[in-house]
């Protein structure tokens, strides 16, 4: 449909665009939403909000979420609170297309999927998530991680790796390799190294854990610090950067973690790899040479080709973190410009929030916030406000903040999927 | 009735010139609140704008240092926390 066609057809439809919620006056298009995570579902679920028809295309027939995979790691959540359903959306009116997309070709606005179909769009939301590089680690390739788990994509790994804790006998040693910025959830591996050291101190109290990180710094990593301290002087080790934490390769044969300065002998290994932005971002042309996808801060629209806007993980937000949170807050800001671009409207500066809570211990948790805008073309920080938890709260403010993180991921999945 | 709320709340919002897009930050809220702001951390939904605007405001201040909304509320100006509150004073409770 032409843009003139497409102006006719609305000023016939004038008078029935008043039924619709105000948001989505005047907008017409197709939209498609590629990924059903929580990016895709959120972006999916804020257009039928505004009324707009929207389809959601996703491979899976339940979503995995990641938020809390640590706590199914160590027993402290059933895997069955991780796992969600679509019918919600399709509920309140999402097309839910369940296929493996294969392609996008953004000159046709077409979306091919694996059964030989394709569904055309005017815009296209792509929340495709990431993939773990299964080339950046010599020694790291798909068979090594079934041996030493990722565990970075929630679901069969999170299980495999929570197995071999389980079962690993007391005065066994752990490895942890955390990689270099950027990543999926910058604090997660050091909830995940608290976690784990609670498990042992709490369970096996002769077994150690040593973290081997490919950087010096890190998220929340005063108040993370200071809990393994407290918490865990005999159960966690921190190897940084500067202290030969890089691992430089793994043997998964022999169970061996290597950095250029020692080699670690693990009974359990958990290898969390460099990443990148899903396949699909790469071969629609999305994705830059880093591997992530740049946008325009203040539509999400890709820098690379246009129709297209990428939110979540794959994209390149600046100052937001890769996170749950921020992918949801990606994805209504990004349906509202979706919808202000089929409307002939330029979409406003957004503001954005991100909160992230991770916990050091049960009963123990701690937080960071932010509040970005665009400048200069990527997401900032608005300076003076953002942060983490005091560093010198007591134990009250820490019970609390647990008890928010289990707040907010009870409300943002039901308010994702529900 | 659904037909009827909606005119009651169209006719309403005409009556206190409602926004009806949500301003800058409005709606990341929902991240913790729910889309109705009905989440666990107290619904927001409805709620009188004054009211919602005084605590943005005394967040802001300082006044619960160890909240995570005083570190979120520190990003945004007066207006644009009273433009917020006037947007989720207006939002459907669920």
């Amino acid at each position: 449909m032409t843009r003139t066609t497409r102006r006719s057809l609305l000023g016939g439809l004038a008078g029935l665009t008043l039924a619709r919620p105000a948001l989505a006056q005047g907008a017409a298009g197709r939209v498609v939403v590629l990924g059903g995570g929580f990016g895709g579902a959120s972006a999916a679920r804020a257009l039928r909000q505004a009324g707009l028809p929207v389809t959601l295309i996703e491979a899976e027939e339940t979503y995995v979420a990641c938020p809390f995979s640590n706590e199914v790691i160590v027993g402290l959540q059933p895997m069955a609170a991780q796992r969600f359903g679509y019918e919600g959306l399709s509920a309140a009116g999402v097309t839910v297309v369940r296929a493996r997309a294969t392609g996008i070709d953004g000159n046709a606005k077409r979306v091919a999927l694996a059964d030989g179909g394709s569904v055309p769009y005017d815009r296209l939301i792509l929340s495709p998530g990431i993939a773990l590089r299964f080339d950046a680690l010599p020694g790291y390739d798909e068979a090594a991680a079934e041996v030493m788990p990722h565990a970075w994509k929630a679901g069969a790994q999170t299980e495999l790796l929570s197995r071999q804790l389980a079962a690993m006998p007391d005065g066994g040693t752990v490895v942890m390799s955390v990689p270099g910025n950027p990543y999926r959830c910058p604090p997660g591996p050091y909830e995940r190294a608290s976690l784990i050291a609670h498990l042992l101190k709490t369970t096996k109290p002769r077994a150690k854990l040593i973290v081997l990180d490919a950087k010096d710094t890190f998220s929340k990593q005063k108040l993370f610090q200071a809990a393994w301290k407290a918490l865990y002087p005999d159960h966690l080790e921190y190897v940084p950067l500067a202290g030969g934490g890089q691992v430089t390769a793994v043997d998964p044969g022999g169970m061996t973690v290597k950095t250029d300065f020692q080699d670690y002998k693990a009974d359990v290994a958990c290898i969390i790899p460099p990443q990148r932005a899903a396949p699909i971002a790469a071969s629609a042309g999305v994705a830059d040479r880093t591997g992530w996808c740049p946008i325009d801060p203040v539509s999400f629209e890709s820098r690379l080709v246009p129709g297209i806007h990428v939110i979540g993980d794959a994209a390149i937000a600046g100052a937001m973190p890769k996170s749950a949170f921020s992918a949801n807050a990606q994805a209504k800001v990004c349906a509202q410009a979706v919808i202000d671009l089929l409307s002939g409207r330029a979409p406003g500066a957004p503001k954005l929030i991100n909160t992230c809570y991770s916990l050091v211990a049960p009963g123990y948790g701690i937080s960071v916030a932010g509040v970005y805008q665009p400048a200069n073309g990527v997401l900032a920080d608005v300076e003076g406000a953002g942060g983490t938890s005091p560093l010198d709260a007591g134990p009250e403010v820490r019970v609390e903040e647990a008890n928010e993180a289990a707040a907010w991921y009870r409300t943002i999945t039901g308010d994702v999927f529900g | 009735m659904r037909a009827l709320a909606l005119a009651l709340l169209l006719v309403s919002g005409a009556a206190a010139a409602a926004p009806v897009d949500a301003p800058p930050g409005a709606s990341s809220c929902s991240g913790c609140h729910g889309r109705h702001g009905e989440g666990a951390f107290g619904p927001l939904a409805g709620k009188p704008a004054d009211e919602i605007a005084a605590a943005l405001a005394a967040y802001r201040s300082g006044a619960h240092p160890a909240s995570v909304m005083t570190r979120i509320a520190k990003g945004f100006t007066e207006p644009e926390s009273r433009a917020i509150a006037e947007y989720l004073s207006h939002q459907e409770a669920p």
